[in-house]
């Protein structure tokens, strides 16, 4: 058996690529969701390679995984909207950083790129701060919902005979004979042939239960505005100039409409914080309104959120095989890892696996490559649609009326293995919308408590603790 | 399956049940849609009183209130299509809907938006703190307690003194869940004076005005919410942040109108009408809290049953205004509905007013009407009626208030 611990998008595909040459591929998740953890909170930007250093393991992967989205979201039936992406300067300084922005993606290989001038630039984003004076455009960038991949990777392990645990959280590592026996908190055991290390802000502890060093992970936060659909402020993705720390604070059209602002970087001490802060989410707005004068922050905002990148000194991605053998290590995955994570998957089984460990590994016959998707019916044409109702009338019942999902999606997420409200948001869409859940959670609560007889006092919104409700009013 | 009809109308809540009796008194054919798979709308978790003064002359609850407007549906021969849901309304009069049988289409004359309003979420006021769950709008909380017998905490905190806010802290309360405030951004409260004295000073529930929530924490769920007090451009005060251990934070900050899936004409935020309901588009109408939110469901329900009556003679080609006059907002108005006047027809104004005023007198021009309200106030509608009248030299109306000592 070959076990991949952490379920975000990077153990996910990790999961998916050995998949596709091994049948037993078990992945392990911490958390009661698949993609909940650095996954999650994310620009969700594929980007386009353009600015990463040269000679980094990150340049290298980012290209390569940027290219390799367009069959990814075929066979996963994933959305990759290609927005591409503008990195605007303000001022002479800012120009020249993109005239090094451009020599970078020469020696990135990245030829997909134009310079604009600001007419140009204007005209395709009306929106954008009239000040600006040049572009780095890069038409093959895009947005995706990183959580969507990460769960739609781990479905298709289910479906090729693989096997997906959530709540597995590693605590110990007992070396046996070539193989490891790995113990969970639940007190279960799994000996395993070879291991990936893939737990994202974790994956430096991680390898110390396999006795090897990793560069020591510190958590970086971000913070973001999420805005609704009523206002379209940009149709690419807008970044300001780098900084040698990050991309900087963007604006980024979501894939279903809507708009991020953010994130900033701020170092916090604990991998659990994910909270935002006052300062924090002033710094975005101010940030953000330098790209976009008109984003509105007193109507439009949907809701704030944070997210933690791990960060290692190096600020690349470290991807190799420990200190023992048969265990390798996927970490410091920061930024551009969610762009860079199917190539790393590729990496991981290509080059690491194949070449340096001199595993043989051969292709299966009976893969399965493509992973459908609950339709989201609304979407699909009407024709279709009726032909379900006439099947199964729930599709025909409205439950989320923001983001229109029916009684039978939410049925199907269930038989899926969604069992809290966010498992059933993050699969459906259903409660993302504007109204954030407030005519559908009391809905949702009990078509899982009928589906699954757990109590409503017993549903979660997501990780265990996040109860909704305490008790009965009276009992009847 | 095709439909065609004279009058549609979306949403079965107090505005609309009003409007199709009302059409279909008028001898149109109706057809009435709601979504939820009753009609009432947010009427049938209101198990409070005080609804019907105004419209019934009686005190009922919530679902008696409906319940009265029900009955008189029954004796209509009113279609009601429950448990469906508008998809499109296109500007060729077609209403595409969904439900258990299928998806179709009506071909209508006119149409009737009684969509209500939705609750604003706490999520976008982006205050900052943890990721937790415990966090209800007051509506939410409501529907749980009343209609499906779960209990949403054990000890809350609400923020925002709407109706609703206050009406929630005195059902939580009677639950025995303990509610240690309510917490008002304004230095006023935000629903009507009557509700605060029988929702909160009865049951000693302190109000703090002019304080806002700045920061909420917890592990997974709620426990703690950080308030401070704020001054008149609603800036922190430092220094006098307090602390509530909480497992859960109730809101009640404000309606929003719904107004899809129509997105073709006039809205500002909800849908702008004249003084017969009529939108920027002829053959649509719209009453209730689509248009903007209202006090009480009375004038809800009046505004429906005027919207279903007018819908119905513009359908039969009886009703077609002829010129329309601007009615705008003047000196210390927050709110003025409807926007457009009909002269031809009565007019019933709605009016907030933007401050506290001990005493302040309210003026129509250039039509000459005066009145004097003793402590108006935002959080109260004051009404105006006016008769119709002829003067082709006015061209605009403008209502104003100011403070008289």
């Amino acid at each position: 058996m070959i076990a991949v611990i952490g379920g975000g998008i990077v153990g996910s595909l990790i999961a998916r690529e050995i998949n596709k040459y091994e049948k037993d591929v078990y992945l392990f998740e911490a958390k009661n969701g698949i993609g909940m953890g650095v996954t999650k909170g994310n620009s969700g930007i594929v980007h386009g390679g353009y600015d990463d250093p040269p000679g980094t393991l990150r340049a290298e992967l980012c290209y390569m995984g940027n290219r390799l989205y367009d069959e990814l979201s075929k066979e996963l039936s994933i959305e990759v909207l290609r927005a591409g992406s503008h990195v605007v300067a303000f001022n002479n300084e800012e120009v020249s950083i993109i005239d090094e922005i451009e020599e970078n993606a020469i020696n990135n290989n990245v030829k997909e790129y134009k310079i604009l001038d600001k007419n140009e630039i204007l005209e395709m984003e009306p929106l954008l701060n009239q000040n600006v004076l040049k572009s780095f455009y890069c038409p093959i960038a895009g947005v995706t919902e990183p959580w969507e991949v990460a769960m739609q990777a781990a479905r298709s392990l289910e479906i090729n005979g693989g096997k997906v645990f959530k709540e597995k959280k590693l605590v110990e590592v007992n070396r046996k004979n070539n193989k490891y026996e790995l113990i969970f908190e639940d007190a279960s055991s799994y000996l395993a042939d070879l291991v990936v290390n893939a737990c994202g802000l974790y994956a430096d502890e991680v390898a110390k239960l396999f006795g090897d060093n990793l560069p020591f992970i510190f958590p970086v936060k971000g913070e973001y505005f999420l805005f609704g659909k009523d206002i379209k402020y940009t149709n690419s993705v807008i970044f300001p100039t780098p900084t040698p720390l990050t991309k900087g604070c963007l604006v980024v059209p979501t894939v279903d409409g809507g708009f991020l602002a953010g994130p900033n970087a701020r170092g916090v001490k604990s991998k659990k914080d994910f909270s935002t802060t006052a300062e924090g989410l002033l710094e975005v707005k101010e940030k953000s309104l330098k790209l976009i004068p008109s984003l509105d922050f007193s109507k439009n905002i949907v809701k704030v959120f944070a997210g933690l990148r791990p960060e290692t000194q190096k600020k690349d991605f470290y991807i190799d095989v420990g200190e023992h053998g048969n265990v390798i290590h996927v970490s410091g995955i920061r930024s551009p890892g969610l762009t860079a994570a199917p190539a790393i998957a590729k990496y991981v089984v290509e080059f690491l696996i194949t070449e340096k460990m001199h595993i043989g590994l051969r292709k299966r016959e009976d893969y399965i490559s493509h992973v459908g998707k609950i339709p989201h019916l609304v979407e699909t044409n009407l024709n279709y649609w009726e032909k379900v109702i006439e099947e199964d009338s729930e599709a025909g019942e409205m439950i989320c009326f923001c983001n229109k999902v029916t009684k039978k999606e939410i049925k199907e997420a269930i038989k899926n293995g969604a069992r809290t409200v966010d498992d059933i948001k993050f699969a459906t869409r259903a409660s993302f919308g504007e109204c954030q859940g407030s005519f559908c959670t009391s809905k949702i609560l009990k078509i899982i408590s009928e589906e699954t007889h757990i109590s409503p006092q017993d549903i979660q919104q997501n990780e265990k603790g996040s109860w909704i409700i305490a008790s009965e009013v009276r009992s009847i | 399956m095709k439909y065609e009809t004279d009058v549609v109308v979306i949403g079965a809540g107090g505005g609309g049940l009003a409007a199709a009796i009302s059409a279909s008194k008028a001898g149109a054919q109706v057809i009435l849609i709601e979504r939820e798979d009753d009609s009432g709308g947010v009427l049938n978790q209101c198990i409070h009183n005080g609804f019907g003064l105004h419209y019934f002359r009686k005190d009922l609850t919530g679902p008696e209130f409906k319940e009265s407007l029900q009955e008189e549906l029954e004796k209509t021969n009113v279609t009601v299509l429950k448990s469906t849901f508008v998809l499109e309304v296109t500007q060729d009069k077609k209403i595409l809907f969904v439900n258990k049988n299928g998806i179709n289409e009506i071909k209508t004359k006119s149409l009737v938006m009684a969509t209500g309003a939705r609750e604003r979420h706490f999520n976008s006021l982006a205050i900052p703190g943890d990721r937790v769950s415990g966090i209800f709008t007051a509506g939410v909380a409501q529907k749980y307690i009343n209609l499906q017998n779960l209990k949403p905490a054990n000890k809350a905190l609400i923020l925002g003194s709407g109706d609703i806010g206050l009406i929630m802290a005195r059902r939580l309360h009677l639950e025995g869940i303990e509610v240690e405030g309510v917490v008002e951004i304004l230095p006023y409260p935000g629903g009507l004076e009557r509700n605060v004295q029988q929702c909160l000073r009865d049951y000693n529930i302190p109000l703090y005005l002019s304080h806002t929530v700045t920061r909420v924490e917890g592990d997974k769920r709620l426990n703690r919410v950080y308030v401070s007090q704020v001054d008149e451009n609603r800036n922190i005060i430092p220094n006098t942040e307090k602390i509530f251990e909480v497992d859960a934070l109730i809101t009640s900050v404000g309606l929003i109108p719904s107004i899809k899936p129509v997105e073709f004409v006039q809205t500002a935020p909800g849908f702008v009408t004249s003084n017969t309901n009529q939108t920027s588009e002829d053959w649509i109408f719209a009453a209730g809290n689509c248009t903007v939110v209202f006090d009480l469901v009375d004038f809800v329900a009046r505004e429906g049953e005027k919207a279903g009556k007018y819908a119905a003679l513009y359908a039969k080609k009886e009703y077609l205004p002829q010129e329309l006059i601007k009615i705008k907002k003047g000196e210390n108005i927050n709110i003025l509905h409807p926007s457009y006047i009909d002269p031809e027809e009565k007019s019933k104004l709605y009016i907030r007013v933007s401050k506290v005023f001990d005493k302040a007198e309210i003026v129509v021009e250039p039509l000459g009407i005066k009145i004097i309200e003793e402590e108006a106030r935002p959080s109260e509608m004051i009404e105006i009626s006016l008769k119709p009248f002829q003067d082709s030299k006015i061209k605009e109306i403008e209502v104003k208030a100011h403070g008289i000592s």
